[in-house]
């Protein structure tokens, strides 16, 4: 039966009922990172423990891909399929922000400070058939 | 021992089909040997520099073999800058008299193509669409006009003035103005820059020849001396391309880092500075990088574009060749095309584009993924 995997692991918890960011944050300096690493950036220490970053936050800034890139992007769409789709930063509770694609792709539905959550979404399927999922932020409540 | 460049080459930026990348940094390397009134021969050292166009240091075989210690930079963006600075060092330190500086470039049409791998990112990131540099210039400028106040009238106005400016320049790509409504009406790439804010890929090549202060005369009447040149990375919190997560404080870009350092060593502030030339991969990386480099506070960019300040005739021209913006973007030269419009304008040879008032104390900022930046301030 086809089924659905993370397009990469570790990104976010999986499979979980309300799924949230996994980055690392380091026990020496206390600052956070996404996607996790082994070492800090901001201290340079090695000694970092995974995080559980949530799955809410607010836009910091925004901007709107408004057409297909080339490769390396790897879809199931086509230049006639492709839908224009919201890039943005959003920061979480722990202050990090995080850049990710966003539901909203529109300048209208765009404002910076609007609360935001996570979803998962589909990149494309493998040949087996089974979606590929990735994370994407949505407008935490409907913009009328 | 002090710097001076002597010597002045470009082969046009644009498009060029019957040459390659080499031989067009090559025609600029000939055409900044003319211009000191030398050959190739008398150069002891040269820094080069291209991204997609093969190694620099292959000059010698249109060149001549004549020996020298011909040393390649790969910076990115800041390429150009780096490959001066390097010149600068090895003529300040006493070791060589007179040497190059040369880059060149010939991309594909379209945007750049990076691949995740080679900006130590796994493939998730590019494969889901996140990998655009054009992304994150609109993020950046977004974010910018939101805290300082800056208006979409303000985009358009520095577009205008490039388009204008490279109207004037016979190097330059672009040589037709655009109006208001024009670029206004371009169809968006990444909001909120369209189609004429965004600089593009390009082909050129451009040299300088630079030697000791005290034997320039030698080779050219109107010698321009290199005050400093500083380059830069990033520092922890800097807001730069291709960053999956960026940390709770933002902190300094490089350019703040470069200029600082710049103004220091040499000794003047931003306001001696008669005319500059400051990294315009986009509309919103010009205003925001007069404010890095300490020419106005975050915010007055609104005021100073409406009031013409940074257009020819203004109180400080900016990107008075028309930028990036008007002559696309050869990485490995366009760093020093920077310098050697800055030389042109400090010699008094703009022509059409001359700043008024014989200038005398200029500056250069170039800017590059992942963070890098070089300051250079000239003065005749
Ligand atoms: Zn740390």
């Amino acid at each position: 039966m086809p089924d659905a995997k993370p397009l990469h692991e570790g990104l976010f918890s999986w499979p979980a009922l309300s799924p949230s960011l996994i980055g690392s944050r380091c026990l020496d300096c206390g600052e956070h990172t996404f996607p996790s690493q082994d070492a800090c950036r901001a201290c340079s220490g090695q000694n970092m423990a995974s995080a559980d970053l949530g799955n809410q936050g607010t836009l910091w800034t925004w901007t709107v891909q408004s057409f297909m890139p080339k490769t390396p992007y790897h879809t199931d769409e086509t230049p006639e399929t492709f839908r224009p789709y919201g890039v943005g930063y959003v920061e979480l509770a722990c202050g990090l922000k995080v850049e990710s694609r966003l539901k909203e792709n529109t300048p209208e539905e765009l404002k910076i400070g609007m609360p935001m959550k996570l979803e998962i979404i589909s990149v494309r399927k493998d040949d087996d058939g089974n979606d590929l999922l990735t994370f994407q932020f949505c407008a935490a409540e409907e913009t009328n | 021992m002090d710097v001076a460049i002597v010597g002045l080459g470009m082969h046009p930026f644009g498009r060029t089909p019957s040459m390659s990348g080499l031989e067009q940094g090559a025609a600029a390397a000939r055409a900044a040997l003319a211009d000191a009134g030398t050959d190739f021969k008398r150069m002891e050292f040269a820094f080069g520099g291209s991204q997609d166009s093969g190694n620099a240091d292959s000059l010698v075989n249109l060149l001549g073999l004549t020996g020298l210690q011909f040393t390649n930079v790969a910076n990115g963006c800041a390429t150009g800058g780096s490959s001066l600075n390097a010149a600068y060092s090895a003529i300040k330190s006493g070791q060589y008299d007179v040497g190059l500086v040369v880059g060149f470039d010939k991309h594909d049409r379209g945007a750049f193509n990076p691949k995740p791998a080679d900006w130590g990112l796994d493939d998730w990131y590019g494969e889901t669409g996140l990998m655009l540099t054009t992304q994150y210039f609109g993020m950046k400028i977004q974010r910018y006009m939101h805290d300082h106040g800056i208006s979409r009238e303000t985009l358009i106005r520095v577009a205008e003035k490039a388009f204008r400016n490279g109207s004037l320049t016979p190097t330059a790509w672009r040589q037709t103005a655009l109006s208001w409504e024009e670029i206004k009406n371009a169809p968006m790439v990444s909001e909120p820059l369209n189609k004429y804010m965004f600089c593009s890929p390009a082909e050129g090549g451009c040299a300088l020849i630079v030697c000791r202060a005290d034997i320039a005369h030698e080779f050219h009447p109107k010698p321009i001396y290199l005050k400093t040149a500083v380059v830069r990375s990033r520092n922890y919190g800097s807001f730069e391309v291709f960053s999956p997560s960026q940390p709770t404080e933002v902190a300094d870009s490089p350019t703040v880092t470069a200029s600082q350092a710049a103004f220091e060593l040499a000794g003047v502030g931003p306001g001696d500075i008669d005319v500059a030339q400051l990294q315009d991969t986009e509309v919103g990386a010009e205003i925001m990088h007069m404010a890095e480099n300490g020419f106005c506070a975050h915010g007055d960019q609104e005021q100073w574009l409406a009031d013409g300040v940074t257009e020819i005739g203004g109180k400080l021209p900016v990107n008075t060749d028309g930028g990036c913006l008007a002559n696309g973007e050869p990485v490995g030269a366009s760093g020093l095309r920077q310098v050697h419009e800055i030389c042109v304008q400090l010699r008094g040879e703009g022509g059409a584009r001359q700043v008024p008032n014989e200038p005398k104390v200029g500056y250069t900022h170039v800017y590059g993924a992942p963070g890098i930046s070089g300051v250079n301030i000239l003065a005749r």
